[in-house]
């Protein structure tokens, strides 16, 4: 058995008992890295020097303090849109591929300071922008629960690490489901925490009003001591949002009763699978049978829900991929005619074909003569969906339902289908248009492949979200079911 | 509202993006699959909906006009392609 099924805390306490070396689980990591990342290509540069002396020194610590950060000792993995100080962080762009940043960001000063260990950067699609990991231009990471199916995106790599035992957990960024949807796709946990909850500050930015970073863990537990540790207001972006962080951890009582559920009738129609409907029922049950209450209720703009996203996501990374020019860092074109030339050769030669597509909307929606038709116009819309969840929150506590339609899709399988792809993003756009937290939870599995249960919150509500997806946790097994590699 | 490919390359001009004739053909009919999905919205009566930039209700964020520490300039250059004498070198903006 990996050392890392046990939970956070019997690791902290082994940790302290002397009965388990730091040493020993950055081992773990590149042992299992070497053993499966040939199959699931979940990481894109290994940090194994600096994570060996940081365990030794952590060891060392051990013998002559009792102070202990929040992950003390434990292997994390982190997406490559976060840039981390001297080590490698490409976005998995090849326009990246030699960017070696200069500062850490405010999270990796987080997870720093709470002792965790960094073991490498992990795969993503390129930029955050798609779905299944094969927009990396590296290579596509694979679902270590069938090598054959996408992990999910854009935070793929990082949900595979988990779900394969290659880290212990891991960081990834969502913007309209990038870390929820592969959660679900690789039967792990995965938080996307309220815009404004954690700082954004060093996260490459693809779109600035709806980029989050989470965690993405193996139980509901361990994911609230991560979002502990990198929540929290921050000069350093002017989006932070100055709020009292609660004790996650506290809220984790188990008890539901009396609690009450809204259930979206539009998340559970057309174009949801029906094992992945039938897996949700059950889980309300569960919660049911702890003494929570459902009923339906609707969300009536949720079809609006993802044109509106691609306009606004769009719209926001054509500008701010303008910052990649090919000037001050990142690849610049050979032997250019002139400095245009520089600009539209580095972008065409470093950009793959997501981007250039998500740019090219963009720049359309934001373009004289259209700007009122589509992105004004999805900005109203955007309100709409906000308002929606406004009123279901008036009387009920969560909100719950799939994280995705499907299951994990096969690779290569809908790549040539931009719209398709979008659309699996049904469930978990609306959530980021409106700014609030949600998780993903296992809740099942259909033809040996995850599915994940969405709970969704109020803004600043994450203490709900997790108390519920840790009751229902307890009450089932399926989060401990590990996949084979 | 359909685009042609004139309009992809008007479009291509002003993000700064070489687009070939592949290129080109696919996003003109890619685009016009996505905003004709976009179309949609149109079904929607907004008149008095105002727009959401932004979920949180933060207005201008201020902070003093300190000085504060910046980056060094020896390690702002270790990324840019080409350097010289503390500034980083481009080829001539005008011929």
């Amino acid at each position: 058995m990996s050392l890392f099924h046990n939970r956070l805390k019997d690791i902290h306490n082994q940790l302290v008992n002397k009965q388990l070396k730091v040493s020993e689980l950055v081992n773990e990591s590149y042992d299992r890295i070497q053993q499966v990342d040939s199959k699931v290509k979940a990481f894109l540069t290994l940090d194994e020097e600096n994570a060996r002396t940081s365990a030794a020194k952590l060891d060392e610590l051990l013998e002559h303090s009792s102070e202990r950060g929040l992950l003390y000792g434990l292997p994390a993995g982190i997406k490559d849109n976060i840039v981390t100080e001297g080590l490698r962080t490409t976005c998995a762009s090849q326009f990246l591929s030699n960017f070696d940043p200069i500062y850490d960001a405010t999270v990796m000063k987080k997870l720093k300071a709470a002792q965790s260990i960094t073991i490498g950067k992990i795969n993503m699609d390129e930029f955050a922008m798609g779905g299944s990991n094969e927009n990396s231009s590296f290579h596509p990471t694979h679902n270590p629960w069938n090598t054959e199916y996408v992990p999910g995106g854009s935070s793929g790599g990082s949900a595979a690490a988990v779900a394969a035992d290659e880290v212990y957990f891991a960081l990834g960024s969502d913007t309209g489901g990038s870390i929820r949807q592969p959660a679900a796709y690789c039967g792990v946990v995965g938080l996307k925490p309220t815009y404004g909850l954690v700082s954004r500050f060093g996260l490459v930015a693809f779109a600035s009003s709806l980029d989050q970073i989470g965690p993405i863990t193996k139980n509901v537990e361990d994911n609230a001591y991560v979002l502990q540790t990198i929540a929290g207001y921050d000069v350093m972006d002017s989006t932070s949002a100055n709020v009292d962080i609660p004790d996650y951890l506290s809220a984790l009582t188990g008890d539901v009763k009396g609690l009450k559920i809204g259930v979206p009738k539009e998340y559970l129609g057309e174009g949801i699978d029906p094992n992945v409907k039938n897996s949700i029922l059950e889980a309300l049950k569960v919660l049911e049978g702890l003494g929570a209450e459902w009923e339906e209720v609707s969300l009536p703009h949720t079809e609006y829900a993802v044109a509106t996203y691609y306009l606004l996501a769009s719209s926001e990374a054509s500008s701010n991929l303008a910052r990649f020019d090919g000037v001050r860092y990142g690849v610049r074109t050979e032997n250019p005619d002139n400095l245009l030339d520089v600009y539209l050769k580095s972008r065409s030669e470093g950009f793959g074909q997501e981007v250039k597509r998500r740019i090219m909307l963009g720049t359309y929606s934001l373009s004289s003569g259209y700007y009122d038709a589509y992105y004004l116009k999805a900005q109203k819309v955007r309100t709409l969906i906000k308002q929606d969840f406004d009123k279901v929150f008036e009387k009920y506590d969560v909100v719950i339902g799939p994280t995705a339609p499907t299951t994990a899709f096969k690779m290569g399988s809908q790549i040539n289908d931009p719209l398709t792809m979008y659309l699996n993003d049904i469930c978990t756009i609306p959530v980021s248009l409106a700014g609030i937290p949600a998780i993903s939870v296992p809740c099942g599995f259909v033809e040996g492949l995850p599915v994940g249960m969405q709970i969704i919150g109020k803004a600043f509500d994450e203490s709900a979200v997790l108390r519920v997806a840790h009751a229902y946790e307890q009450s089932t097994e399926f989060h401990q079911k590990r996949p084979q590699v | 509202m359909s685009i042609s490919i004139k309009d992809v390359e008007h479009v291509a001009k002003l993000a700064r993006l070489d687009l070939n004739e592949k290129e080109k053909n696919q996003f003109t009919k890619q685009l016009n699959a996505i905003l004709q999905y976009a179309e949609k919205l149109n079904e929607l009566d907004t008149d008095n909906i105002q727009p959401t930039t932004h979920v949180l209700e933060l207005t201008n964020v201020m902070r003093e006009d300190e000085t504060r520490e910046s980056l060094p300039l020896k390690k702002v250059f270790l990324n840019a392609p080409e350097e010289e004498d503390g500034q980083i070198r481009v080829p001539a903006v005008l011929e």
